[in-house]
């Protein structure tokens, strides 16, 4: 019982991001028609969105010492980082939150570059063949990690999670359990509220203000929709924008659990495009759903228990999955009918 | 001119190019036995590729597990039975092909997206199968090779160091060095394996594309609806695609080992599955010569310029003032070295977006502006793809 | 004469919805039988029932001597059954000829054949085949023409073309006028009276067009509410009051 709880707890943290990837990946599909294999660029782009305001914080100031000498008898450089040297206190402060505070920057930078991305390419290929989008959109996330990989390099860069939120979370002793039995990172956990957070601030902005009632209907039919005079495209434009953020939202928050590297997004995308398939194209909740069911399934396949009977099944599971739903309800656990039966 | 005179002197012409190689592609830098090798062999792959996306338009982004799947069955073949690449060839083209029969059979039960994605669930389980509990046979991150210890049942047993791959006692390393007009010209052994087996490829395809079985295909393509209801059944077409494809990459998987007997999992990796399908967009898919010239000019490109570095910038610039032949040279080498990936994903954007017909289509709209053809010739915007059948 | 396709109590249902209701008819082999009624009557469904895109809940589809139940379109095709859409079903990205070339080749050579070795350009009597069934339609001479850029009404006469290649035994003509020009429809009726007397195909045809029912049926069916509430000759169907009803007094209007 209690490895099966530790188990959905650590499925948790990679579900929250596929979910958020997904849900991105379902509207873009949803209301413009468009396969956008780029989007798990834009999570890592999100990512380096935290890497960058970390170093940009931690940009150190040198001085040489007046008093203190080094052992070769030369000034002893002191190092601190600028933004400590000009707001003291609160510059520390500022460098230990740095991945949450990287938020202020990552949802106007998402959200711009998700509308350059959109106005910019995608549009010209709404009426092309779903193939051509696949190509163009690999291209771009080929272009976009490379450039990332021009800036910061191949290796991954850690991130620090703030102090007071590093730590562990003796979950199992808070629930009245034995103290040491089920031990979180705590980190992992306010990686789950803030997906949830996201995920919910998405739904409710779709479910209870015009404009998402308006994209609903677009997603729904949008021939129907264009006809009744609603400029459906400038709407659709936000959406992408919109999808972009969640997506770089996900990636900024991800990167104390694992650290950023320039491929980051191409291995949560093709997880991300197996999860909305299993969700169903098209279908939000079913995104959401199907992140956190995979999720959570690849950590039981994890286990070892489970390793020794099925050997190497935590490497194929998602995929297997994937398969299996394929086949058995094309349409996904969620899925609408007709959506990409073509 | 008909077309069986045209595509033999296609053929003609394919076949001289692709042996004088080594004399054709000396001056400019590539005429060397391991470029001109992975010229052929993933011409071939593209060859293959393209049977399957070109005409049915089914886009799989799961190939190179054929491919990687060939290689290991060939360096098995080497280290059990012998260092001839006969046997390893022929056993990485039927492995290739059970494996693409087994796959496309389930893939091909869904189309679009979805197939495509399927694909590449299945090239992911090899991958990740490869790299995990299959390393028995794969050996894991190290990559399979060959070692003086290996059985080879066939073969004397060697000694000293671990034996050349060979076709019949012709070992593939072996090069004739000579020089012309002060470039050295090399001829190896290997590359003319390949180009061989690539011409005999390209003929295989030109027939497929000339048959009823290529026209079924392509009108797979076109309309599927329509193809059940005039008594086809489209099961069988696009699966035999998959195998003919499949078998092709298991091929290109074969001669890759068999050039240098080694076999990696990165060579399935989904990434190198994208690089097929690239190859092939950037020729022009659905056109006989597209794959094979788009296959030519990413391997030609990539060994190009990932072998520039900041120094030859430098030195290219120098004729510029310091400053600015840093700035260009900094700018530039973003595009170069270890950037090559960057242009790459720029080409494809840009052929994907503006010349979706691929290079081929290119010149043909670039022939029809200086031709004064201006009559609507039906056959001439796909004369390469598909001309009619002789009158 | 003797009946080749027969339909007994056939029903389909749609969620709540009958489309189908106890579905009974009988087309006798070489004459043209139009199925009319109002829209929403079910006529499209039982169509579809025909050819192996739809199965039907109850009931038997027989052709020929043979049950059509579970049968893939595919097979009912190769039994001799083709089908003309009403919005043209052809290969766009492909030339004229070649889009009558493969109906001939599937006729000859069934639903799957490995045929990649051989060369198309050999295939001369496919291809005389596929000739004379476009100057059947009248459109020989654009047999090189992608049949993409072809217009709708052209498209629809390809169409045509490609099932009578396959000297289909039974064709099945989903409003083969919708959406012409009187000049078009007139033409379009000879076509079919021409193939009818030529070739003896028996023909079933949905139509809404009443001129174009009255001067090709032998026999006609009236659907309504998925039920045939009268099969009778022409003639006798311009003055029956039940018809009146359906298609006038119906729960429809």
């Amino acid at each position: 019982m209690d490895a099966i709880l530790l188990q959905i707890l650590n499925g948790l943290d990679k579900g929250s991001a596929y979910a958020m990837i997904a849900l991105g990946l379902t509207l873009i599909f949803g209301t413009l028609g468009v396969v956008n294999f780029a989007h798990g660029a834009l999570f890592m782009l999100g990512a380096f969105c935290a890497v960058t305001i970390n170093k940009l914080l931690t940009l150190q100031k040198i001085v040489l010492s007046d008093t203190e000498k080094t052992a070769w008898g030369t000034p002893l450089e002191l190092r601190t980082p600028y933004a400590e040297a000009w707001f003291g206190d609160a510059g520390t402060w500022l460098i230990d939150w740095s991945v949450p505070v990287s938020i202020a920057l990552a949802l106007p930078f998402m959200f711009l570059v998700g509308l350059v991305m959109e106005r910019g390419l995608i549009r010209h290929f709404y009426k092309r063949p779903h193939a051509d989008q696949i190509l163009v959109t690999f291209g771009l996330a080929i272009v976009l990690q490379e450039i990332i990989k021009a800036f910061f390099g191949a290796n991954p860069i850690p991130q620090p999670a703030p102090d007071t939120l590093s730590g562990m979370a003796d979950f199992g002793a808070a629930f009245g359990m034995e103290a040491g039995v089920i031990v979180y990172p705590l980190w992992r956990l306010v990686y789950f509220l803030f997906a949830a957070a996201v995920l919910g601030a998405v739904f409710c902005f779709l479910r209870f203000t015009t404009f998402g009632m308006v994209v609903r209907a677009g997603m729904a039919d949008r021939e129907t929709v264009g006809l009744l005079g609603i400029n459906i495209d400038k709407r659709f434009t936000l959406m992408f924008g919109l999808a972009a953020v969640v997506a770089g939202l996900a990636g900024v928050m991800y990167t104390p659990i694992l650290s950023p590297d320039y491929h980051l997004g191409m291995d949560f995308l093709v997880l991300s495009f197996v999860v909305v398939v299993v969700g169903g194209m098209g279908s939000l909740p079913g995104a959401v759903a199907a992140g956190f069911l995979l999720g959570i399934l690849q950590s039981f396949a994890s286990m070892n228990e489970v390793k020794q009977i099925l050997p190497g099944i935590d490497q194929i599971i998602i995929y297997l999955v994937a398969v299996v739903i394929l086949l058995t309800r094309p349409r996904g656990l969620l899925g609408r009918k007709g959506v990409m039966e073509a | 001119m008909n077309t069986k005179t045209s595509d033999t002197l296609l053929l003609i012409v394919f076949s001289i190019a692709v042996l004088a190689g080594p004399v054709i592609l000396a001056p400019f830098g590539a005429g060397y036995p391991d470029l001109l090798q992975k010229f052929a062999i993933y011409g071939i792959f593209a060859i293959g590729f393209n049977i399957l996306f070109g005409l049915t338009g089914y886009l799989s982004f799961g190939h190179a597990a054929f491919l990687g799947v060939g290689s290991y069955a060939a360096v098995w073949m080497f280290k059990l039975l012998s260092m001839n690449i006969i046997p390893a060839v022929i056993f990485s083209v039927i492995v290739a092909g059970l494996f693409s029969l087994v796959i496309g059979f389930i893939s091909l039960r869904r189309s679009g997206i979805y197939f495509s994605i399927l694909t590449l669930a299945f090239a992911q389980m090899c991958y990740n199968l490869a790299y995990s509990v299959l390393t028995p046979i794969t050996n894991g991150e190290t990559g399979l090779q060959i070692t003086l210890s290996d059985p080879r049942i066939l073969d004397a047993a060697a000694e000293g160091q671990a034996p050349a791959s060979n076709l019949f006692g012709l070992d593939m390393i072996s090069t004739w060095e000579t020089s012309l007009a002060g470039m050295t010209l090399q001829f190896n052994m290997g590359f003319y394996v390949c180009a061989l087996i690539l011409i005999l490829s390209f003929w295989i395809s030109m027939r497929l594309f000339r048959s009823p079985f290529g026209m079924m295909l392509k009108a797979v393509k076109s309309n599927q609806n329509r193809m059940s209801y005039t008594g086809l059944d489209t099961k069988p077409y696009t699966l035999a695609a998959f195998v003919i494809s499949g078998m092709f990459a298991g091929l290109a998987g074969g001669l890759l080992a068999a050039m240098d007997p080694l076999a990696g999992a990165e060579r399935m990796q989904w990434t190198a599955s994208g690089e097929v399908v690239l190859m092939t967009i950037l020729g022009g898919a659905g056109t006989l010569l597209g794959p094979v010239l788009g296959a030519g000019l990413i391997k030609y490109f990539e060994n190009i310029f990932s072998a520039i570095n900041d120094s030859t910038l430098h030195g290219v610039f120098a004729f510029l003032p310091d400053g600015l032949n840093n700035a260009v040279s900094a700018v530039l080498g973003l595009f170069v070295g270890e950037g090559w990936h960057l242009t790459l994903g720029l080409i494809f954007m840009l052929i994907v977006t503006f010349l979706p017909g691929g290079l081929i289509e290119g010149a043909q709209r670039i022939g029809r502006l200086f031709t004064s053809r201006s009559k609507a010739d039906p056959q001439s915007g796909e004369a390469q793809s598909r001309p009619a059948p002789a009158e | 004469m003797t009946p080749i396709l027969e339909v007994q109590s056939v029903n389909k249902r749609f969620g709540g919805l009958k489309a189908l209701d106890d579905v009974n008819l009988t087309v006798m082999e070489g004459t043209v039988h139009a199925i009319i009624g109002p829209n929403g009557a079910g006529k499209s469904t039982l169509l579809n029932c025909f050819v192996g895109r739809l199965v039907p809940d109850t009931g038997t589809v027989t052709f020929a001597g043979q049950s059509l139940i579970g049968k893939k379109p595919h097979e009912i095709n190769q039994a001799g059954v083709s089908r003309v859409f009403q919005t043209p079903e052809i290969f766009e990205d492909l030339t004229v000829l070649e889009n009558v070339m493969i109906p001939a080749l599937a006729q000859r050579d069934g639903a799957f054949r490995l045929h990649g070795w051989h060369p198309l350009s050999r295939e001369a009597e496919i291809r005389d085949k596929a000739e004379r069934a476009l100057a059947d339609v009248a459109m020989a001479d654009r047999r090189n023409m992608p049949s993409g850029s072809l217009s709708r009404g052209d498209k629809r006469r390809l169409e045509m073309a490609m099932c009578l290649v396959q000297e289909p035994r039974l064709l099945l003509l989903d409003e083969p006028t919708a959406g012409m020009a009187r000049a078009d429809t007139n033409a379009t009726i000879d076509l079919l009276k021409r193939i009818g007397s030529e070739r003896n195909i028996t023909k079933v045809v949905i139509e809404h067009d009443m001129h174009v029912v009255f001067s090709l049926a032998d026999r006609i069916s009236v659907l309504a509410q998925g039920h045939v509430i009268v099969e009778d000759a022409p003639e006798n169907i311009k003055g029956n009051a039940k018809v009146q009803e359906a298609y006038l007094g119906g729960a429809h209007l």
